[in-house]
Parts: C-alpha cells; sequence; structure tokens
C-alpha cells in the first residue's frame, strides 16, 4: 500500500490553502457583524483610576464601549493557571488576580482595560484612542532582577517579593554529594532568552450570541477548542458547556501561542451578549507582540560534577524564570515539570537536583512556545557537556558517549522512565552525515579563507504525549491528557475520523488518514479528518507537546479496534464463517484461503441496513474511544551544527546542519522532515536572531517584524535530516511525537558551534553579529590578559 | 468615498470605498477574496502580496484607490479553472507549505520571481530564491521546502 503508514502521501489539505479557499477565522463574517478595539494600557504598572467613555460613545457608528466593572459585574471568572504547583515548604503558588478587563490596577503594557464595539474595525480602533483612562503610574519591575530586588514594587499583593513558587525536583544532598565526590566540576551561567511565538496568523476572535437559545458560538484561533469551551464555561462563567459551541477552523500556525484562552476571546463573548452582536477581533502585529503569550526568559547556574573517567556524578540547577504579570494557563509547568524532568538528558545520572524559582515581572505572561521546558532543559544539559568536554579537554562526542543511557527501560532519578531509543547508534547516524571526520580539514581551509570554522553537537532527550492523566493530577494538572477520536464508517463504506487534535499545520488531514487506510486497506481518499469543532467532537484535549501521534492517533487506533471487531461479526454472520478466519485486505473482507468475501462498503451497508446482522447486534458502524497513555514518549534526536564565524564581522553562517531524530513510527516521512526543518529554523532563530526585549519602565521595545528578528530564507540553511525507528512501547504504532524535537536540539548545537569557532565559552543567545564579535573581542583579551 | 473599478482575476469589479481603504482591506472585506491574507502591520511578512498589472505587490501597503483601471490577480485567480498553476502543484508536491496562512503570499511573490528571471533571461538559483524571499516570512517550514517547490515549478513555468 502506498498510502498506508510510513509512506510520504502529499498533504490531503494543501488544495484549499493552495488557490486561497483556506477557511481562518478572520475570514468569517456573519451577518449582523460588529467588530472590538481594546483599549490597552500604555503603562507597564498602573492603577487605574478613571474611565471616560463618553467621548468615544457619542461617536457615529460605535456600539458600546465597556470595562472591567461591567464584565466583573456580571460574572465574568478571572483567568486562571491550571496547573497547580507547591513551593518546597508545601506553600501553593501565589497566583495573583487576573481580570480579562482590569478593573483597579494594569501589569504590563498592553494589559486591557476597555473594549470598544463599533460598526467597523477602522472605528472601532479610532474610538479606542478616544477613550480617557486616568491611570496613576507605579514603579516598574520588567526585568528579574528589579522585580527581585529588596524594594522592588509589589506586582501582586498575594506574592510577597513577587515570588509565584520556590520549588525543587531531585534529591539535593545526592547532588551535593556527587558534586562534592568530583574530580572536576562545571560551572555555568546563562540565560534562555524570551521569544515571541510568531504564528504568522495572527489571533483573531469572531463571537455570537443567540439571545432564542441563550447560546454562544465561537470562532476562535485555538490549538484545543475543547478545552477552551471547558475553561470558558466552568471558569470564566461565559456560558455552560452545552450553550457554548466553539470552533477553530484553519488556524495558521500555533506553536503553544494559541493554546491559552485569553482575555480578548472571554471579552469577546461577553461583549456579544450585551450588545447583541456578532462580535469580531483580529490582533494586529504590533498588538501580537504585546499580547501573545511570549516564552522561555529563564535565568540559570548550574554545577555538574565528573569523575576521573568523564562519568558524570552529580548535576545540581537553579533556575529562576520570568512569568510575566499573570499566570497564563499552563505558565506554573513549563519551567518546573515540562523542564527539570528532563535534566538527565540522554545520560545516566544518578544524582540530580532542579531548583526552580517563577517569578512575576511587569511585562506580557510567559508561557507554553515549541518544546516548551524542553528546550531550556536541553540548552542547560547540552551546552554543559560540550563546555565539560572542552574543561576536560575530552572530545564532545566521546564525553557524551561515555555517559549515555544504554538500556531501556530507563528510570532518572526526576521522575521519568525513557521508553526506547539507541543514542550510541543515533549519534553515530549524525556524525556520518555531517561527515564529522572530515572536519579538520574543513576548518583548516576555511582557515586559509580567513574564517573560523567551528562544529556543535546536541544529543538530547525531550517527553511527549504528557502522561498518564492520572500522575499528571498527582503533580497537579488541573486537565486530563488522553485524547478522544470516534471512527464513522458510512454505509459506502467511506470513512469519517473525528479527533479531539487540532490541526494547525501538522498535516493531520492527511496523517490521521493514513492511519485509516493502512488498517483496513482503503484509499486514503475515502477517509476524511474532522477537528476543531466542539459541536462535532465529542471532546478533546487539542494539540501540544507534540501529543497528536502518541496520544490523538492512538485514541483513534483503538476505536478502529472496535470498528474492526465489529466488522468481523457482521462478515462472519454473512459470510457463514469463524471470525477468527476473516481478514480485511484489498477493500473487502476474506475468509482466509477460500473466495468468500463481503466487499468493504457492503459491510458498511449490512451494518445499516440491518437486514441480516447478528441477533442482538444493534445496527451502525461507528465506535468512540478515550486513549490515556501509560507514560510519554520520549523522542531522541543528535544534532550537529557547524558554522563558519568572519572574526572580523562577528557574521556567522550556518554551513551544515544535521539532524538525526528518532521519533519511533514514522506514519509520513515527508510531514515528518517538515516538521524537523520547522522546529530547526525555529531553534536557529532562537540561538542567533530572536529576542523579546522591554526597556527598563516594561516598554517593549520589539514590538514588530522592523524590530524583532525573523528567520528568514536567506538566514537558513537547507537541512540534513536522518531518522532511526525505535518504535516506543507504551502506544499501538509505537510513535513519539515530533513537532518539537528542531526547536529543542537546535539553539546548543548552534551555541557550540559558535563557541567552538572563537575559542570564548562565554556567549548568550541571540549569538547576532554584534554579540559574537563581542565575544571574539572579549576571548582576545582573556587571552592577553593571561 | 470614492469608486474605484480595477479587473480583478479576469472580472471588471466597482465599489465606492474611503479613500483610506487599503487594497488588502478591499479584497478581503468588500470582494470576500479571503485568501489574500495579512500577517503584519509593517509590510513586512508578505502573506498580502497579489499581482498588479503582472508584478507582485504587498495589497496591505497598497490604497485601492490608487489602482483605478488596474489589473490585479489573487491567489484565488491563478489556476485556470480546476487545473493548478505549476507553482501550487510544486508547494503541494514539495510539501512547501504548513499551515497555509503564508502560503498565497509565497506562492504570488514565487510566480513573479521565476517569470521575471525567466523574463530576463537569468538562472534562478537556491541562493537567489532565499534571497529574493527577503518580504516573505514563513514560520512553520523553515524554508526548505518552499525553496525547493520555487526551484521545481522554475523547472516547469
Amino acid at each position: 500500500m502506498t498510502t498506508g503508514i510510513g509512506n510520504p502521501v502529499k498533504r490531503k489539505e494543501d488544495r484549499r490553502f493552495t488557490t486561497g479557499r483556506g477557511r481562518y477565522t478572520d475570514d468569517v463574517r456573519n451577518d449582523n457583524q460588529a467588530y472590538a478595539a481594546f483599549v490597552r494600557s500604555p503603562h507597564a504598572h498602573a492603577r487605574v483610576k478613571s474611565i471616560d467613555t463618553k467621548a468615544a460613545l457619542a461617536m457615529e457608528g460605535v456600539i458600546d464601549v465597556l470595562n472591567g466593572k461591567q464584565l466583573t459585574g456580571d460574572g465574568i471568572g478571572n483567568l486562571i493557571c491550571g496547573w497547580a504547583i507547591s513551593s518546597k515548604d508545601g506553600s501553593p503558588m501565589n497566583m495573583g488576580a487576573w481580570s480579562a478587563l482590569a478593573t483597579e490596577k494594569v501589569r504590563y503594557v498592553g494589559d486591557a482595560v476597555a473594549v470598544v464595539i463599533a460598526e467597523t474595525q477602522a472605528l472601532a480602533r479610532i474610538a479606542a484612542e478616544a477613550v480617557e483612562v486616568d491611570y496613576e503610574t507605579l514603579p516598574v519591575a520588567a526585568s528579574l532582577t528589579a522585580a527581585m530586588a529588596k524594594g522592588a514594587p509589589q506586582i501582586h499583593d498575594n506574592a510577597p517579593g513577587n515570588l509565584i513558587y520556590d520549588w525543587g525536583l531531585g534529591d539535593e544532598a545526592a547532588a551535593d554529594a556527587g558534586l562534592k565526590a568530583a574530580k572536576h566540576v562545571t560551572t555555568l551561567d546563562l540565560t534562555n532568552n524570551r521569544l515571541s511565538p510568531n504564528p504568522m496568523e495572527p489571533r483573531s476572535a469572531v463571537a455570537s450570541y443567540d439571545a432564542a437559545e441563550e447560546h454562544y458560538t465561537l470562532y476562535t484561533t485555538s490549538q484545543n477548542p475543547h478545552v477552551a469551551r471547558l475553561v470558558l464555561s466552568a471558569f470564566y462563567n461565559v456560558a455552560p458547556e452545552h450553550k457554548l459551541r466553539v470552533i477553530a477552523p484553519d488556524v495558521g500556525g500555533g506553536f503553544g501561542s494559541k493554546i491559552y484562552i485569553y482575555p480578548e476571546e472571554i471579552t469577546c463573548l461577553w461583549a456579544s451578549m450585551k450588545t447583541n452582536r456578532s462580535v469580531k477581533w483580529t490582533s494586529d502585529r504590533s498588538e501580537a507582540f504585546l499580547t501573545d503569550m511570549h516564552g522561555r526568559d529563564h535565568v540559570t547556574t548550574a554545577q555538574m560534577g565528573f569523575d576521573e573517567n568523564g562519568k558524570i556524578t552529580g548535576f545540581k540547577v537553579d533556575t529562576i524564570a520570568n512569568l510575566g504579570a499573570y499566570m497564563s494557563l499552563f505558565s506554573s509547568s513549563v519551567p518546573t515539570y515540562l523542564y527539570a524532568p528532563l535534566m538527565s538528558g540522554q545520560y545516566d545520572i544518578q544524582n540530580i537536583y532542579c531548583n526552580v524559582r517563577a517569578v512575576y515581572t511587569n511585562t506580557v505572561p510567559v508561557d507554553a512556545y515549541r518544546g516548551a521546558g524542553r528546550p531550556e532543559a536541553a540548552y542547560l544539559v547540552e551546552r554543559m557537556m560540550e563546555t565539560a568536554a572542552r574543561e576536560l579537554n575530552m572530545d564532545p562526542a566521546e564525553l557524551r558517549r561515555r555517559n549515555f543511557v544504554q538500556s531501556f527501560p530507563h528510570q532518572t532519578p526526576v521522575l521519568m522512565a525513557y521508553d526506547a531509543g539507541d543514542f550510541p547508534k543515533l549519534l553515530d547516524m549524525a556524525q556520518k552525515s555531517a561527515d564529522v571526520a572530515g572536519f579538520p580539514a574543513r576548518k583548516a581551509e576555511a582557515a586559509k579563507r580567513g574564517k573560523l570554522r567551528g562544529l556543535g553537537y546536541s544529543t538530547f532527550i525531550e517527553a511527549c504525549g504528557l502522561a498518564p492523566s492520572k500522575a499528571a493530577g498527582s503533580l497537579g494538572a488541573g486537565v486530563g491528557l488522553w485524547e478522544s477520536a470516534e471512527v464513522r464508517v458510512n454505509p459506502v463504506g467511506s470513512i469519517e475520523v473525528l479527533t479531539g487534535s487540532h490541526s494547525h499545520g501538522q498535516g493531520h488531514e492527511t496523517t490521521f488518514a493514513q492511519i485509516v487506510a493502512e488498517r483496513f486497506d482503503i484509499p486514503v481518499e475515502n477517509v476524511s479528518i474532522v477537528h476543531g469543532d466542539t459541536d462535532k467532537v465529542q471532546f478533546g484535549m487539542g494539540t501540544y507537546g507534540s501529543r497528536s501521534a502518541p496520544v490523538g492517533m492512538s485514541a483513534v487506533v483503538k476505536a478502529m479496534d472496535k470498528v474492526e471487531a465489529k466488522v468481523k461479526k457482521i462478515a462472519a454472520h454473512a459470510l457463514e464463517a469463524s471470525e477468527d478466519d476473516l481478514v480485511i485486505e484489498g477493500g473487502a473482507v476474506k475468509v482466509k484461503g477460500t473466495d468468500k468475501q463481503m466487499l468493504w462498503h457492503e459491510v458498511g451497508l449490512a451494518a445499516y441496513t440491518a437486514h441480516n446482522l447478528p441477533d442482538g447486534m444493534e445496527p451502525g458502524l461507528k465506535e468512540t474511544a478515550f486513549f490515556d497513555p501509560v507514560n510519554f514518549s520520549f523522542p531522541s534526536g543528535a544534532f550537529i551544527c557547524e558554522v563558519e564565524v568572519d572574526p572580523d564581522t562577528g557574521v556567522t553562517e550556518i554551513v551544515q546542519f544535521v539532524a538525526a531524530d528518532d521519533f519511533g513510527t514514522i506514519i509520513n516521512p515527508m510531514i515528518v522532515e517538515g516538521q524537523v526543518h520547522g522546529g530547526v529554523a525555529q531553534g536557529i532563530g532562537q540561538a542567533m536572531m530572536e529576542q523579546v526585549v522591554y526597556d527598563d519602565n516594561g516598554q517593549l521595545l520589539t514590538g514588530s517584524y522592523m524590530d524583532y528578528t525573523m528567520p528568514r530564507a536567506a538566514d537558513l540553511p537547507f537541512y540534513k535530516v536522518s531518522h532511526q525507528v525505535t518504535p516506543s512501547p507504551n502506544n499501538p504504532l509505537g510513535v513519539k511525537g515530533c513537532g518539537e524535537a528542531g526547536a529543542i536540539g537546535a539553539p546548543p548545537a548552534v551555541i557550540n558551534a559558535i563557541t567552538d569557532a572563537i575559542g570564548n565559552n562565554h556567549l548568550n543567545m541571540p549569538a547576532t553579529a554584534h554579540a559574537v564579535w563581542q565575544a571574539i573581542r572579549a576571548g582576545k583579551s582573556a587571552m592577553a590578559a593571561e | 468615498m470614492t469608486k474605484v473599478s480595477m479587473n480583478v482575476n479576469g472580472k471588471k469589479v466597482s465599489r465606492d470605498v474611503p479613500d483610506e481603504t487599503l487594497l488588502s482591506d478591499f479584497l478581503r472585506e468588500k470582494l470576500r477574496l479571503t485568501g489574500t491574507h495579512v500577517g503584519c502591520d509593517t509590510s513586512q511578512c508578505g502573506a498580502c502580496v497579489v499581482h498588479v498589472n503582472g508584478k507582485a505587490v504587498k495589497s496591505c501597503t497598497t490604497l485601492a484607490v490608487s489602482l483605478e483601471g488596474a489589473e490585479v490577480t489573487t491567489i484565488e485567480g491563478l489556476a485556470n479553472g480546476k487545473e493548478l498553476h505549476p507553482m501550487q502543484v510544486a508547494f503541494n508536491d514539495n510539501h512547501g507549505l504548513q499551515c497555509g496562512f503564508c502560503t498565497p503570499g509565497m506562492i504570488m511573490t514565487s510566480v513573479d520571481m521565476v517569470a521575471r528571471y525567466k523574463a530576463e533571461g537569468r538562472k534562478l538559483t537556491s541562493d537567489l530564491i532565499r534571497q529574493e524571499l527577503e518580504g516573505n516570512i514563513c514560520r512553520c517550514t523553515g524554508y526548505h521546502n518552499i525553496v525547493k517547490s520555487i526551484e521545481d515549478a522554475s523547472a516547469k513555468m
């Protein structure tokens, strides 16, 4: 079969996108459409003394101007963080109140205080400018340093010192002892730069209220519409779930930033009821920089100890994470359970301790961005390995090999039980692909041209398909982490799969169809995938954390198991054969070793005509399933980056990027490689270009594509991608997930390569030409001083 | 309000619009041609690229009223009926898109790029393609397969 598992089937969804027929949220326009524009704080920290809406309300075409007191007065609840983290002393995290429209105080530039509803978008924006807000400005803490300083401005009353939690994972005494026993200890101080996720489609919401039915419909740019409905209903009291339909149609990229339920969706829903109009809000890019959740933003100090053979004896990490002005939906879990459990990397480390303090600042909230915690962990562990190898005067690949986990399952001291892998072989594959043996010659040749050539490794682990629900619940998760699916075989034999996973670029309409085509041996064209609508799909947790394959597809497999069982019962009855003698192949259910068969569509028809079913069998042929994984899956990768640096300018070119990955079973290699390309590009962006900058007053200095460097085609190389397959034993297909690997593995490989080239390990991301040039000069003066 | 008439995808259209109306808004809101996307507000991302009189322009920074009598082609008008343009086929063949949001602008830019090089008799290399894509941002693909798509279509156009 050429459309089943493992084939590079071309994407079924492409035709609508390449012809301009995709349907994104901003493309939706209802008959009674009105438009929202938000009045946003220009101050990072201020008291709201009064809001004067008279001038705006007087403008022709302005329907209403609504504020936070009205919103809370109508019982709309505060935004919540859905993962409870406790500090080491047992105290709960200090979650500050966050209203969709601020009432007493604003806490970051862009915090919304009111909303204008008008007949056109342009008019709404003009009227928003006419709303007069009287602010009393307060001292600002726009950075971790400012927020943690003695006497720092208090951002939330219930978070003394702006501390949200002080949390730890692992055994501190054991890590200390491991470091004490070490022959050599490597110490690193790192920052993980703050990023803006930047999906190309800006966020948008179109909310409508049907007064007759007291029912709401929300079109929204969401990665997980059911979670949006659950939270909007259960916590924000917008409407009960059965009175709220959430549709996430075509969504133009997410990368984590569209997981959360933002103030704008809540406000649009509420405003649609207040004004009895359909209310649309679409962000522009400047507004996106101000209000989309940011990612990363860690400061870390760490020590790793090694014995005389280069074996790791202990690892101790102290991280401070900036969570911004409010706790976003999953913000608390990112620097804790998505970070610290990854500290063992691909290595057998017995003694690990990781301490994390999360801190409020007067900046936009920080939450999951592609990789979410795992890139921060991989960056730390992999820069640590490379730095240690340099200090120990060892080949960095050899130091890694001496510490690789060799057998599976492998239990780390930080919660994780690795499922499957072969780390030495994966590194072999990457080294061969990168022609590491030929590197010294390439370096010498580059030197002749006056260029500094460097090579850097990253052999990283990640954890995908966050699971299982029971364990996550015991660690503070507020939701289950399963996925659901429904497989409907129609009377004509075509199949619809309804999945709780959501595709916003991942190609589910193709890959999910492939696993169905494989199972029932029917053409992939006869399978359609339905997702993104709470009225159609029974439930779902959506797409994030590379979970769609390991969890979402597994639910489809489970539903297909049930379909197959019923198909065989129907066919066995009709063909007067034993179910055990039946096989499904070639578009039919066949009795092995005979010419007796029932065509696939005949089974479908039989199920619905119900003229000849086994006694007691219900008519119809559709089954549902919920799949809750027994464990995470653990994709692994070996990346090798090679760079050339111009020592006079610091300009750095990536001359080769090799990505060898182990994603377990691969459904569609073309799509998997595309995911790796995109992830690596974002990782290179983090390493060399991207950085959100606030000034000391909390003003965002990187508020557009003129100031925030997005990687462009000429900044990036072609990527050399290869795969090794060690199937995960934790799900029926053996898949591990591939969406985040590139963004997790690439940054340390790039920085390790640049620091190798310039001979100075002190280099933070983003390694812009200026930063590299400074590091070269600093390295030279350090050498001169010695 | 000014009345403006132009040919869009081969059809004559005429609308009264406020003078400040951008071509992107004119296409999306007045004509409901929503294939043209707006991804930024600084003319950087290129999701809004259409062809005006045969040349690629960013519709988010073009005033509709300045285009009296112009020939405008959007992504919706690129295919010949059911037969896709070679660039559209190439983006599918080479997995040159993921979320699809930047795709209309990418394809319109790429068609213009290939046509220009052919008209000038210049060879379009992968390095040149990367430079030519300076005004188009994609966040999903890392550009690898977009460059491959354009190389592929270039050989077939």
